[in-house]
C-alpha cells in the first residue's frame, strides 16, 4: 500500500483547477491557429485569431480565459493499492475547488438549490468522478466546465432500428440547434449504449482525452473523422456568425448496452476547453 | 451574403442617428460607458420600471453589457468579462429598449420580439465575441458598481471602455446576422 496524504489531493486540486482556467492546453492553441488558415469566412479567421489571442493574454495577463470559469469536474482514477492518511477523500477535492476559487479568483458560478437557487459562494461542490484501478497511483483530472456549452448538450434513449444514423442526426441536429449559444469551435462528446447514466458520463469523459487522440475502435475512429467532416458543412463557423469550423474535434466513446435499447449522449464543450491532470 | 462589413465608433449616449447607418456585420468599436448586467439586476430594473420609479442610473441613450465578471485581480479594475448568452435576457430586453437603452452587447441570437422592438426602437444588438474572457477584460479601464453590489457579479457595473470591439448582430433594419450567414455558408459548404 501506499499513503498519499489528503493535504497533497485538496493542493492538487486547487493547482489544476486555477491552471485550466487560466492556462489553454497547446493542442487547442494550435487548434486554433489550424483553424485559422482553412476555414472559409473572412469574418470566422478573424474570430479564431481573437480566440487564439485570448488564450495568450489570459496567460500573459494573468485572466482567466473566460468569466464562466465552470463547474469543478473532477475525475479520480485511484490506485487499488493507495490509501489516505486520514478519511474525507471527497472534502479534500471540494476543499481544493473551494481554495482555487478563493486564491484564484474564480467566478462563483454554483447555485445552492437547483428551484431556490441561491449562490454557494465558492464554487462547491464538485462534480465528482471515482473510478478504482490496479496500482498504487491516483491520477486527477480537473474539468472546467462552462454552462453556455452544458446547457446545449443532450441525452435519448433511441431504439436499436435507429442504428448509426439516428444516432449522428441525434448529435447534427444538437450542433446546429445550439448554434452560436455553445462559442463555437467546439469539442463534441458522444456517447453510445450503456444506460442513462453511464452514456452522459463516457460522453463527458470523452471530452478530457487529448484534442487529437482517435477512438481505439478503428470503427469509431472513423464515424468520429465523418461527423466531424459534417459538423463543419453545417455553417454554424465561429461563434455561430457562419463559416467552416464548427467544431475541432468529435470524441466518441461507446459501451455495450441493453438489446432493447440504443443510448445517446452529447456532451458539448466551448471553444475555453479547460481540463488539466495530474498523476500523483 | 452582405456587402463589406465596415468600422464605427460607437461613443454614448446614442441618438438615433449613430445607429441608422449600421448593418449588421460591421464592426464597431465602443468607447466611454457601458453598463453591465445579466439576469438579476434585469430584474431589478424591470420591477422599477413597472412601478414608474426611476431606475439607479439614468440608462437613456445608453449600451447594456450582459456580463458577469470574474472577480479583480489586484492592480486590475475588473477580471475576465466576456459576455453572457443574451437569450436569457430576452424576456426583459424590449422593456429595456421602450426605455431607452439604445444598445444591447452579449453573445447569441435573439427572439423574434427583441428584433421587433429594436425596429420599432431604432436600436441594436451587437455581439461581443463569446469566451474571450481575458482579451475584453483589457478594453476595459475602470469599472464600478452602480447598483445592487448584494447581488455580487450579477450587480449593475458601470465600466469606462476603450476601444471595445464588436459586430452588428440585429440592425434597425430588424435583418439577423446569424440566420442570413449560416444559411449563406451552408449552402456555400453544401
Ligand atoms: S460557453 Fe464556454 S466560452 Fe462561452 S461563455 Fe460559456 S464557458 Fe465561456
Amino acid at each position: 500500500m501506499r499513503t498519499i496524504p489528503l493535504d497533497t489531493v485538496r493542493g492538487t486540486v486547487c493547482k489544476l483547477y486555477i491552471d485550466a482556467c487560466y492556462r489553454l492546453n497547446d493542442d487547442m492553441r494550435k487548434a486554433f491557429k489550424d483553424a485559422a488558415k482553412t476555414e472559409v469566412n473572412p469574418q470566422g479567421r478573424e474570430i479564431l485569431q481573437m480566440i487564439s489571442e485570448n488564450a495568450e493574454i489570459a496567460e500573459k495577463e494573468w485572466l482567466p480565459i473566460c468569466q464562466d470559469t465552470g463547474l469543478a469536474v473532477v475525475y479520480v482514477e485511484l490506485g487499488e493499492e493507495v490509501r489516505f492518511d486520514r478519511p474525507g477523500l471527497k472534502e479534500a477535492i471540494n476543499q481544493g475547488v473551494r481554495q482555487a476559487c478563493k486564491e484564484g479568483l474564480l467566478r462563483a458560478s454554483v447555485a445552492k438549490d437547483p428551484l431556490r437557487r441561491g449562490n454557494t459562494g465558492d464554487n462547491t461542490p464538485a462534480i465528482i468522478h471515482i473510478d478504482m484501478v490496479p496500482g498504487d497511483k491516483m491520477k486527477l483530472t480537473v474539468g472546467a466546465k462552462g454552462t453556455g456549452s452544458e446547457n446545449m448538450s443532450r441525452v435519448k434513449i433511441l431504439t436499436p432500428s435507429a442504428g448509426m444514423e439516428g444516432v449522428k442526426n441525434f448529435v447534427l441536429e444538437a450542433v446546429t440547434q445550439g448554434g452560436s449559444n455553445p462559442c463555437p469551435p467546439l469539442v463534441v462528446g458522444v456517447g453510445i449504449g450503456g444506460n442513462l447514466e453511464t452514456v452522459a458520463e463516457i460522453a463527458k469523459k470523452s471530452l478530457y482525452r487529448p484534442l487529437k487522440d482517435k477512438n481505439k475502435d478503428p470503427y469509431y475512429a472513423r464515424l468520429e473523422e465523418d461527423w466531424l467532416k459534417e459538423i463543419n458543412k453545417s455553417g454554424v463557423g465561429p461563434q455561430g456568425l457562419g463559416g467552416s469550423t464548427t467544431a475541432l474535434a468529435v470524441h466518441i466513446e461507446a459501451l455495450p448496452c441493453h438489446i432493447g435499447a440504443l443510448p445517446v449522449a452529447v456532451n458539448i464543450d466551448c471553444h475555453a476547453h479547460r481540463h488539466k491532470e495530474a498523476v500523483l | 451574403m452582405m456587402s463589406e462589413s465596415k468600422l464605427y465608433k460607437l461613443k454614448p449616449p446614442l441618438k438615433d442617428s449613430d445607429l441608422m447607418p449600421l448593418k449588421i456585420g460591421d464592426k464597431v468599436l465602443i468607447t466611454g460607458l457601458m453598463y453591465g448586467c445579466r439576469d438579476a439586476a434585469h430584474k431589478n430594473m424591470v420591477e422599477m420600471l413597472d412601478k414608474g420609479q426611476p431606475l439607479p442610473v439614468d440608462l437613456r441613450g445608453q449600451i447594456l453589457y450582459y456580463v458577469g465578471p470574474t472577480p479583480a485581480p489586484k492592480g486590475r479594475p475588473i477580471g475576465a468579462a466576456g459576455p453572457t448568452t443574451s437569450g436569457r435576457m430576452d424576456a426583459y430586453a424590449p422593456r429595456m429598449y421602450d426605455y431607452g437603452v439604445k444598445a444591447t452587447v452579449g453573445k447569441g441570437t435573439r427572439a423574434e420580439p427583441v428584433v421587433k422592438s429594436m425596429v420599432k426602437n431604432k436600436a441594436v444588438y451587437l455581439v461581443a465575441i463569446g469566451g474571450l474572457g481575458a482579451t475584453l477584460a483589457s478594453k476595459i479601464k475602470a469599472a464600478k458598481v452602480a447598483a445592487w453590489p448584494e447581488l455580487g457579479t450579477e450587480a449593475l457595473w458601470e465600466f469606462k471602455v476603450e476601444d471595445f470591439p464588436a459586430i452588428v448582430a440585429n440592425d434597425v433594419n430588424g435583418r439577423d446576422i446569424y440566420k442570413e450567414n449560416v444559411k449563406y455558408w451552408a449552402e456555400k459548404l453544401k
